[in-house]
């Protein structure tokens, strides 16, 4: 592979970045590339900075120190730069944010209207074939509340898709749903997946890791401690804190 | 003493239609000019907000009645010639739009981070996120807090009896003079009140015990 395939099929990129809230040091030097239909899932304990980092990378954080690159696209601080970045990054939040007060078909139809400038038609008609996607087309007139968290979840993911991006950001997708509905949610990311879609997926779901990602990153206190793939990562992990961290999430699976 | 006829009695309906004209006027000039507060209030420029907390502070800080001489006198010092209806209007819009921004400003701030966040990711821009996304769960919010202060703002409107303007209150005193018959009329005046603002208390209060109990 020359240099420039390998620009080419860079689609993140974070450089030295460095994120402080007051005097909290949330992320430290953190280094990070992600290709092309790559797989990564972040894990690590809580307050370690994983929805922090990935929320630098759709500008809902703003960063101190370092560089970030999207799809080819530098985030230097202008509004410009900031709408590119949005239109190729989707993200899925663990408590859904579904606007409560738009029907799920309004909720999707939404962003295609307000930033791409398609008609209502035209944005339904995305909207439809996304909500087909993730298997919910059938709930398309109901109001958020009306579902159950799965279902929300998976509206969320199809809301993220209608701005057809590059890349998906996942921020603990089923965390906040029962048990049983877990799987619904995971089997439509995998399937994302397998569509290679990027995908950067912050979840303590193993299975779902040693499935789809093709790199496990560990966090702790801001920093990235360990890197690997899934095989590797479970099996033979490196460091003392990937091992503490990988003893406790499995023995509460 | 004098009968209480037809005539009295048109008088003091003639009377209600100014106070519900002021009212819809005070409520609409400042549902207008209360959204600009309220959006000013949680803007990100820190010298806005103090101005529209000034604002809000001064109206709410300084008696109603204040405000309408202020109003009806401070315009006609600016040698601008106007009817006393247009100044109590104006007063009353002020006074409004300084009562709704500061509700809804409480509102807007408590419609969910996550509906900003989510909106943000999706690369809606400010109108978009206010309008389609933020405004429309901020109105819902604040339903109960906006419709006890509308029926705050009916009950006020009497206080424009005091620059000469004969509204319902007013017309009532003129009967009551005119008939010497206080206690019925004023019984009348405020049978009249009480038919307009005490459903519309009960609406919200019916509407915030619905949210209470949705909300859990
Ligand atoms: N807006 C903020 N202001 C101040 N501190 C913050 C803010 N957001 C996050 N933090 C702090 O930054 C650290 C990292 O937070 P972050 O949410 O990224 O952790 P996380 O790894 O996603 O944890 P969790 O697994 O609990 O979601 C935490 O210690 C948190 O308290
Ligand atoms: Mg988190």
């Amino acid at each position: 592979m020359t240099a420039s395939d390998n620009t080419q099929s860079m689609l993140i990129s974070l450089e030295k970045v460095e994120k402080w809230y007051g005097a909290f040091h949330a992320l430290k030097d953190i280094n990070l590339t992600v290709r092309k239909g790559e797989k990564i899932v972040l894990c690590g304990p809580s307050g370690s900075g994983k929805s922090t980092l990935i929320r630098c990378i759709n500008v809902l954080e703003t960063i101190e120190s370092g560089q970030i690159t999207v799809a080819g696209r530098v985030l230097d601080g202008s509004g410009k730069a900031v709408d590119a970045i949005r239109r190729e990054v989707g993200m899925v939040f663990q408590n859904f944010n579904l606007f409560p007060h738009m029907t799920v078909l309004q909720n999707c139809a939404l962003a295609p209207m307000r930033v791409r400038g398609m008609g209502r038609a035209e944005a339904e008609t995305l909207a439809r074939k996304y909500l087909e996607r993730v298997r919910i087309l059938d709930q398309a007139d109901k109001y958020p509340a009306q579902l159950s968290g799965g279902q929300q979840q998976r509206v969320a993911i199809a809301r993220a898709l209608c701005l057809e991006p590059k890349i998906m950001l996942f921020d603990e997708p089923t965390s906040a749903l029962d048990p049983e509905m877990v799987k619904e949610v995971l089997d439509t990311m995998i399937s994302l997946a397998r569509d290679g879609m990027t995908m950067i997926c912050v979840t303590h779901e193993m299975g779902f890791a040693r499935q789809v990602a093709d790199r496990v990153i560990f966090m702790a206190s801001g920093e990235i401690i360990e890197e690997a793939e899934p095989d590797v990562f479970f099996t033979s992990p490196k460091h003392e804190r990937t091992k503490t961290f990988l003893g406790e999430i499995l023995a509460h699976h | 003493m004098g009968p209480i006829g037809a005539n009295e009695f048109l008088f003091i309906l003639h009377g209600l239609k100014w106070t519900a004209l002021l009212a819809i006027i005070g409520f609409i000039g400042g549902g207008v000019f209360g959204i600009l507060i309220a959006l000013t209030r949680v803007s990100k420029s820190p010298a806005a907000r103090a101005t529209a907390a000034a604002y809000i502070g001064l109206f709410q800080g300084t008696p109603l009645l204040m405000q309408l001489f202020v109003v009806y006198y401070g315009v006609a010092l600016l040698g601008i010639n106007v009817s006393a209806w247009l100044a109590v209007a104006i007063a009353f819009t002020l006074h409004a739009s300084a009562f709704l921004g500061e509700i809804w400003r409480g509102s807007i701030q408590a419609v969910p981070k996550g509906q900003t966040e989510a909106a943000n990711a999706l690369g809606l821009h400010y109108v978009s996120r206010m309008k389609d996304v933020i405004l429309p769960q901020a109105l819902k919010i604040s339903m109960p807090a906006t419709i006890g202060f509308l029926v705050q703002l009916i009950k006020g409107t009497s206080l424009a009896a005091i620059v000469g303007f004969i509204e319902l209150a007013r017309a009532g005193q003129i009967i009551s003079n005119q008939t010497y018959r206080p206690l019925l009329v004023f019984g009348i005046v405020g049978a009249i009140y009480f038919i307009i603002c005490w459903p519309l208390s009960h609406f919200g209060t019916a509407l915030e015990k619905r949210m209470a109990k949705a909300a859990r």
